[in-house]
């Protein structure tokens, strides 16, 4: 079981990958065949089962673009 | 499942006008969530400054205001003077505060008046282009410094934390970067105590945040960042400045 679920707020995405950067879990990628609304690549979840919720990604997104809820 | 991490409130819906991977975006939450943390979001104002951060009024999910180039603190000075219980901040590049208004900040702090500064130092002015600005790094290549900056023409960077700890009336000085998450604790963990500090009205408290500009240094994102830990700390130290709150718990 996953201990954190992300959900995208796509079209805020500039593309900037700190957030792929961060993650301790290494399971963001850039989605190189998906843009978004201002033409930027989005950023999708390669293995959901691997996040442990920590919100780095969140935290390092200057774009509030990650919303992340965990178990508890 | 509990939400752990979102939007902040502090922040309003208007997408950010920051260019990918600006940190500006990150130290904007820091402070939206500081704001509603301290429960002070709707006392709270603002004032912008010239340069990225001009509408940095429209972003913040508080009251704002916009000022002259350089002129944010002269008019947070006003603006607490008349509004006394409000609590009133300006957020400044290096531009505008080490450059063109170093004058009205130094006078402020001096003064001790009860404001907190949020004074971005990315070693460049972001909006006009890239050009040379007083923090800039020895040896680094901006638009107007193309062969690097060099000490016998341009001088050595100036360090406004270093300067400002010799200042009486300020409370409050720290320094600290948003190059990975544990920085970014750290620093929201500072610029809380420095809202906290102006709350129980204890004097000019000024936070610096050492943070990147990926397009006019010429890198990506999450090189400027490795660039902010590799060459900007060793020139521009992280750490608390100045604290008043420390001296007076031990009186």
């Amino acid at each position: 079981m996953p201990k954190g679920k992300l959900t995208f707020e796509h079209d805020l995405c500039k593309g900037c990958g700190l957030c792929v950067e961060y993650c301790p879990q290494h399971i963001l990628y850039q989605d190189k065949k998906t843009l978004n609304d201002s033409g930027y690549n989005i950023v999708s979840v390669s293995e959901p089962d691997k996040c442990i919720g920590c919100a780095f990604c969140a935290m390092m997104c200057p774009d509030s673009v990650i919303k992340v809820e965990v178990d508890k | 499942m509990t939400v752990k991490y979102e939007k902040t409130k502090g922040l309003t819906d208007k997408p950010l006008t920051y260019c990918p991977g600006c940190t500006h975006g990150i130290v904007h939450k820091l402070i939206g969530e500081s704001l509603v943390e301290l429960d002070i979001l709707d006392k709270a104002i603002g004032i912008a400054s010239v340069g990225c951060s001009v509408f940095s009024y429209q972003f913040f999910n508080c009251d704002g205001q916009q000022a002259p180039h350089g002129r944010a603190c002269a008019e947070a000075t006003g603006v607490k003077r008349v509004l006394p219980d409000n609590i009133v901040f300006t957020y400044q590049g290096d531009g505008d505060l080490a450059s063109i208004g170093i004058a009205e900040t130094i006078h402020a702090a001096n003064r001790g008046e009860n404001i907190t500064v949020i004074f971005l130092n990315n070693a460049i002015y972001g909006m006009t282009g890239g050009q040379m600005a007083p923090t800039s790094l020895i040896g680094q290549k901006t638009t107007t410094s193309q062969d690097g900056r060099n000490q016998a023409d341009h001088g050595n960077p100036i360090k406004i934390s270093e300067m400002f700890s010799t200042i009486e009336g300020v409370a409050y000085l720290e320094r600290v970067s948003v190059h990975n998450p544990k920085n970014v604790i750290k620093a929201k963990k500072a610029i809380k105590k420095a809202f906290q500090y102006q709350k129980e009205n204890r004097g000019f408290t000024m936070i610096e945040v050492l943070s990147s500009c990926p397009v006019n240094w010429g890198m990506k994102p999450v090189d400027a960042l490795k660039w902010v830990e590799s060459d900007m700390i060793p020139v521009y130290p992280l750490g608390v400045f100045k604290d008043k709150g420390v001296n007076d718990e031990k009186n």
